[in-house]
């Protein structure tokens, strides 16, 4: 079953601007579905127009199995949490938990249930009587979190709800929102230009550029095998090396150097390489790189350098030695990926 | 820092004396008898007829019927400022509310329309105003003397940056869940103006009860009369060898500024944080 079915969704503003070129995506029951893209990719737009807060210009939006292009959000069965959390500053917790519902005419008694299981399940049954300016970061996320739940929608939508949080408690959030959702087993979309949120929250990712669609997969698949140039180097920290190369018989031939590849492509092609799966040795056999920086992270080290002439960056154990000056990378054959030259689609 | 402290204080204190120096000699004069200063002039110390002057100026029937007493004129002047107040606070707001929330073709348009007001102040429309009201046959009324002063361009154009300042998230936020345009406007738009509305209140206030010029024009009947224009009634009653009531005329002047120096005084915190504060 589909909860969202958005077809072929257009989004053009008076000033003749196009955000959101032809979109179509399915999020099915369940299923959390993460937009990502750099911003302006038109993500946020076709997110808002899912809630009714943008019109949609062409297309449809079936929510349920029904069109809901010209419902009012409050009509839609959605609920959304927004970046800035958006909690009305003048009443309490109670109060924001309850204001949608109190909307609806829900009674007294059912709402007061609601917004205690809300609170018991978002652990801020204490704040209750509490106004938002009296919380923290991460207590207001959760009363926004709970907004959304009380009001048992059919479909979340997140609006790059963490991207306001300081990097600790926005990891300890991510896996809070991922688990809340597993536990409720609702649908969700949710937005964001953070590709590490995009890929350990994802049940499926939609990856977004200029307001069309890049490529849709698991966030294994987007990973191991992008579509695009752009996915290549949008998805995954650090960024897929791309260097200019020349397929030919003896393998790519990258100004100087022939890296050995397995593929029948013959030609100009942009060669993707995963920092992560290339091998940096001080000697040996492979194309020889000049070691120019190396970029300390802990866990592991970024060698910089140069390999035909061309940048390259090279993800390294933090026990292994750091290579300097000259040195050597090997990878296996079927770890590069090949994209058109110029389109940079995937060949 | 000593120093510049004492120097502070100092200009501090000339300010202090500028402004409260003519109030001070005012007050005390108002103390004494008023052959004595037709004599000798404002006084300074205290006469000791303080209670006498301000209960005569208080209740004393006055005027040309002499039904209005300055009791009722400080009623007056009350309804004048509460109603000159609120009504130009309810105007303004729902202009704002319009100009900013609602996205009509000439809403831009029409906030420089009622912008544009503030280039004819009442003086420059006085005639018209005033035939309008007559036809109407609102003369000698509370209505006649306030709703023709409630429309205020500096009042919409303050709520018009308030609203302004309230984040977008928050009117999506009311929308998703169900806030129709009146609920949004009662639940989440008027709790967040409170400040705003105190201190917009408060300036208002002020001047409303100084009016004169619309008041003195529209109100022949005098039990409308406001205390602002009951000081100019007590300085005209000089008949024959009468000498002018100096004291009682000093002592309205003085009640005349009290309720609006209180008001400020009172709402003062208020003012300033409806002034600078952004609640978001």
């Amino acid at each position: 079953m589909t909860t969202l079915r958005i077809k072929n969704v257009f989004k053009r503003y008076p000033n003749g601007a196009e955000a959101v070129k032809g979109v179509s995506v399915e999020v099915g029951d369940g299923e959390l579905v993460v937009f990502v893209g750099p911003s302006g990719c038109g993500k946020s737009t076709l997110l808002r127009m899912v809630a009714g807060l943008e019109d949609v210009t062409s297309g449809e939006i079936e929510l349920s199995g029904r069109v809901v292009n010209d419902l009012e959000p409050a009509e839609r069965n959605i609920a959304m949490v927004f970046q800035n959390y958006a909690l009305y500053p003048h009443m309490t917790v109670r109060q924001n938990l309850a204001y949608g519902l109190k909307n609806r005419g829900t009674s007294k008694s059912e709402i007061d249930s609601k917004v205690e299981a809300a609170g018991k399940l978002l652990q801020i049954s204490d704040f209750l009587e509490r106004k938002p300016s009296q919380l923290s970061g991460g207590q207001r996320q959760r009363v926004a979190m709970g907004r959304a739940i009380v009001r048992d929608p059919a479909i979340f939508l997140f609006d790059e709800p963490l991207s306001n949080l300081d990097a600790k408690l926005r990891n300890q959030m991510r896996l809070e929102i991922k688990s809340l959702q597993r536990r409720l087993k609702t649908a969700a979309v949710y937005v964001t230009h953070d590709q590490v949120e995009a890929m350990t929250l994802a049940d499926r990712i939609v990856v977004l550029n200029n307001g069309l669609i890049e490529q849709v997969g698991t966030p294994a698949e987007v990973y191991s095998r992008p579509d695009s140039t752009f996915v290549a180097s949008f998805i995954g920290a650090p960024p897929m090396n791309l260097l200019s190369a020349t397929l030919t018989d003896a393998g790519a031939q990258l100004g100087d150097q022939v890296l050995p590849v397995q593929t029948s492509l013959r030609g100009d092609v942009q060669l993707g390489l995963r920092p992560e799966r290339i091998k940096i040795s001080q000697s040996g056999s492979g194309a020889s790189i000049e070691v120019t920086i190396v970029e300390e992270l802990g866990a592991t080290r970024l060698v910089h350098g140069i390999v035909g002439g061309q940048n390259i960056s090279v993800a390294v154990d933090a026990e292994l030695p750091v290579p300097t000056g000259q040195a050597v990378i090997s990878f296996r054959p079927d770890d590069a990926h090949f994209f058109h030259a110029t389109t940079g689609r995937r060949l | 820092m000593l120093r510049t402290k004492i120097y502070d204080h100092f200009v501090l204190l000339l300010g202090v004396f500028i402004m409260m120096g003519p109030l001070v000699v005012a007050f005390m004069t108002s103390t004494f008898d008023h052959v004595l200063i037709h004599k000798e002039g404002m006084q300074v110390g205290w006469g000791g007829k303080f209670i006498e002057t301000y209960s005569t100026v208080l209740s004393q029937q006055g005027g040309f019927t002499g039904e209005v007493t300055g009791w009722l004129m400080t009623q007056n002047s009350l309804i004048l400022g509460i109603g000159f107040a609120l009504g130009k606070i309810v105007v303004s707001m729902l202009a704002a509310y319009a100009i900013v929330y609602f996205r009509f073709r000439a809403a831009t348009f029409c906030f420089w329309i009622i912008f544009l007001t503030l280039l004819l102040p009442l003086e420059v429309r006085i005639l018209p105003s005033y035939e309008v009201v007559q036809q109407l046959g609102l003369l000698n009324s509370y209505t006649g003397l306030i709703v023709p002063l409630i429309a205020s361009a500096t009042g919409t154009f303050f709520f018009r940056q308030f609203f302004k300042s309230i984040p977008n998230e928050l009117v999506e936020a009311a929308r998703v869940d169900g806030a129709g345009p009146m609920q949004f406007f009662f639940d989440i738009l008027l709790p967040l103006s409170k400040t705003m509305m105190a201190a917009i209140f408060i300036i208002m206030f002020v001047v409303g009860w100084n009016q004169y010029l619309w008041p003195t024009l529209m109100t022949t009947d005098e039990s409308y009369f406001t205390l602002v224009r009951g000081i100019k009634q007590i300085m005209q009653i000089m008949i024959g060898a009468d000498i002018p009531k100096y004291n009682e005329a000093l002592a309205m002047a003085m009640l005349s500024m009290l309720p609006p120096a209180l008001v400020i005084i009172i709402f003062q915190r208020m003012f300033i944080k409806g002034l600078v504060e952004n609640e978001k």
